[in-house]
């Protein structure tokens, strides 16, 4: 069928001159994402891996048992955990993949607080302001139903290929709940505290620090949680531009029709999620 | 008794109007178009209209209204919670209708503090915490707050629960955390939205005399909102009704039990428990003869009754002192034996009452027997006027004949 707008063109018209005209910005960006990622694995990869297993561990049974830590109560509540986060991850150590797992995990980590970075201020605003909301919303919408693969053309258009194209449509595809999740907590806030709040003579900047952002904190941790799952998703997507870690096994295993290789890298994907998941969780529930 | 109290918050022909071409409308309410035309041309809804009144220092000023009355809006207008479109707000000597948005705040920090009717308590605070509030927006240090917040709690009776969270609390108690909150400011006056509406009625009560009990402390000017004129007559010293934005009429509980201004005003009259406003004071008949021991002997007593037509008399001695009564026929006896005194005569197992009684507390008194009420001043026991048993009853009456029985019956088996 005969093209009666070429709509796409003219993205890509758009495209090109932002890469030729910040080329130097986006220069900037690679080489900060770039160092920053890799410091991160160094780092992470030369604690010895008992150490970080336990670390992980002590810290999921600390999500879950909370100020009973050192009770039986809290024993109840977070040794099951513990005992998954240990087996899980030794198991991932045991197949070979601890380095592409911290890699994984690396990329999670800092395209999760590159999102939180400008999707918490996105919810604030948007929550304050109906013009605001009326601009992010659509945009968010577009965000979350645009293919995550569509993301990647520009972003290597930008980056070439590596980590940092990978983090940069990470953090596109997982911005989106961050934003919602905080303007809507701070919208849920009941009318009647805020007006509380005025009464005694509270600023604006008051409310929002003393009233709205404490009293939103639950959703925006679910928020948060959504967040970190998102991007461990798109992760693996992203080892298609390049982008180190288990995710690119999983590549791997797709074009040598490699199953067994599919299989554990998959698995120790799994393991990662539910690891960041129930220990987010069980931080948001507190 | 002239007030010469010194005026706190005067409200000059204050009004609101919610909408979106509000001056329009405000134009034309001046021009003197109904509310309801307003409505219709312009779309606007005016929820207060052109209120005057002045609140005096000390004062428990109660603004009472059903809902949709504008009673809430206009409180709210007092602090500028809502902008009122039209009007001046004064308090003592400033217009707040005119301050800045940092005078403002200034205002809303020290020297009104606000009671909620949903208490608006944080919850992801302590109860010190929240009751330090106030203080801390207006930025006080830790210690120095936490103190005064403590002793705000004191003050409602919550001492001891500072370290609880709101929703660890009844709905009373919750809401003495909102008033220790306002009381910690230490602001001169507080402004109360239905702050007991949402408390079941026991609850209701209590907080009622706690309020009262803390305002003959500390002598706050109190604008205090309510729905319940029950409620109104016992906590304010001067009650404005409002109907659909207007102010209909500000009185005494008694100027508006007494002699309602309006139509709408005497039907919301008629529902209260008048059995508990109407005094001893209200109903006692002053200008009444009086037979003194031992002045006056049965002869006099008895020359005193038939001129004054009736066949009883109060009896007092030389200290003026109430003693109790002599009958006609005891006293026709007595003269008959030439006694000199009355005294063989006098009947002083009699019922007396204060003049703050209620119908309701008087009404078991007259049971069983025909004496009159002798109304006597508390230090000194002086007469100082009678309620007969009639009036008493017609008081009590106005709400049925079944009423008196039972209350009668209650009376028996005491």
């Amino acid at each position: 069928m005969e093209k009666l707008i070429d709509l796409g063109k003219y993205i890509e018209y758009g495209i090109k001159i932002l890469e030729e005209n910040f080329s130097g910005l986006w220069g900037a960006i690679d080489e900060i994402i770039s160092w920053t990622v890799n410091n991160m694995n160094e780092a992470l990869l030369s604690i010895p891996f008992y150490i970080t297993i336990a670390l992980v561990a002590l810290g999921a049974y600390y999500a879950y048992a909370g100020k009973n830590a050192f009770k039986m109560q809290g024993l109840k509540k977070g040794a099951g955990m513990a005992v998954f986060v240990i087996f899980g991850l030794l198991l991932i150590y045991a197949m070979g993949y601890w380095k592409e797992a911290i890699q994984t995990t690396t990329l999670v980590i800092v395209s999760t607080v590159i999102s939180l970075f400008f999707g918490i201020p996105m919810g604030i605003v948007a929550a304050r302001s109906k013009t605001a909301d009326v601009i992010i919303r659509p945009i968010l919408d577009l965000m979350q139903t645009m293919p995550a693969f569509v993301y990647l053309i520009p972003a290597i258009f930008f980056f070439s290929v590596g980590n940092t194209p990978g983090v940069v449509a990470t953090v596109i595809f997982s911005l989106p709940p961050s934003v919602r999740l905080t303007s809507l907590g701070i919208r849920s806030v009941a009318e009647d505290v805020i007006e509380a709040g005025r009464a005694f003579g509270a600023t604006e900047k008051q409310i929002l620090f003393k009233i709205q952002l404490p009293l939103a904190k639950p959703t925006i941790l679910a928020g948060i949680n959504q967040v970190i799952l998102l991007a461990l998703s798109m992760v693996v997507i992203a080892s298609m531009v390049g982008a180190k870690g288990l995710g690119s096994i999983v590549y791997q295993g797709i074009q040598q029709n490699d199953i067994a290789k599919g299989f554990e890298s998959g698995l120790g994907i799994v393991i990662l999620a539910i690891i960041l998941d129930r220990i987010t969780q069980a931080i948001t529930k507190k | 008794m002239e007030d010469q109290r010194k005026i706190k918050i005067k409200v000059e022909d204050l009004t609101l109007i919610f909408g979106k071409h509000n001056h329009e409308a405000l134009s034309l309410l001046e021009k003197g178009v109904s509310k309801d035309e307003i409505l219709k041309k312009t779309k606007c809804t005016v929820g207060v209209n052109k209120v005057n009144f002045e609140i005096k220092e000390g004062e428990v000023f109660v603004i009472m209204g059903l809902s949709g009355s504008g009673k809430s809006t206009l409180i709210r207008c007092l602090n500028r919670l809502i902008e009122p479109t039209a009007g001046k707000v004064f308090f003592k000597d400033h217009n707040i209708t005119n301050e800045t948005n940092k005078e403002l705040l200034e205002t809303r920090r020290t020297e009104m503090s606000m009671v909620f009717q949903k208490f608006g308590l944080l919850p992801h605070r302590t109860i010190l915490e929240n009751a330090a509030f106030g203080l801390e927006i207006r930025g006080e240090e830790k210690q120095e707050r936490e103190e005064k917040a403590l002793q705000a709690l004191e003050t409602v009776g919550l001492k001891g629960y500072e370290h609880q969270y709101p929703s660890e609390m009844s709905g009373g108690m919750q809401q003495r955390v909102g008033l220790a909150r306002a009381l910690a400011c230490d602001s001169e006056v507080l402004l109360m939205d239905e702050a007991f509406s949402a408390l079941d009625p026991l609850i209701k009560s209590d907080m009622q005399d706690e309020l009262l009990a803390i305002q003959s402390k500390l002598h706050k000017t109190i604008v205090f909102i309510t729905h319940d004129l029950d409620e109104a007559i016992k906590v304010g010293d001067r009650i404005a009704i409002m109907k659909e934005g207007i102010v209909e009429q500000i009185g005494t509980a008694e100027d508006i039990l007494t002699s309602p201004a309006t139509e709408y005003i005497e039907a919301f009259v008629n529902k209260v428990d008048r059995k508990t406003i109407i005094t001893a004071e209200t109903l006692m008949f002053k200008n009444i003869s009086l037979v003194q021991m031992p002045k006056d002997g049965p002869k006099g007593s008895i020359r005193k009754m038939r001129s004054a037509g009736v066949d009883v008399l109060p009896v007092e001695d030389e200290n003026r002192k109430f003693l109790g009564y002599v009958w006609l026929q005891d006293l026709l006896e007595l003269e008959k034996e030439k006694e000199m005194s009355v005294e063989k005569a006098l009947k002083t197992n009699v019922p007396s009452v204060y003049k703050s009684y209620s119908v309701e507390d008087m009404l078991p008194l007259i049971i069983g027997n025909k004496n009159p009420l002798a109304v006597i001043e508390e230090e000194t026991g002086k007469l100082l006027g009678l309620i007969s048993q009639t009036s008493l009853i017609i008081e009590a009456t106005r709400f049925g004949k079944k009423e008196i029985s039972e209350l009668k019956e209650r009376a028996n088996e005491m």
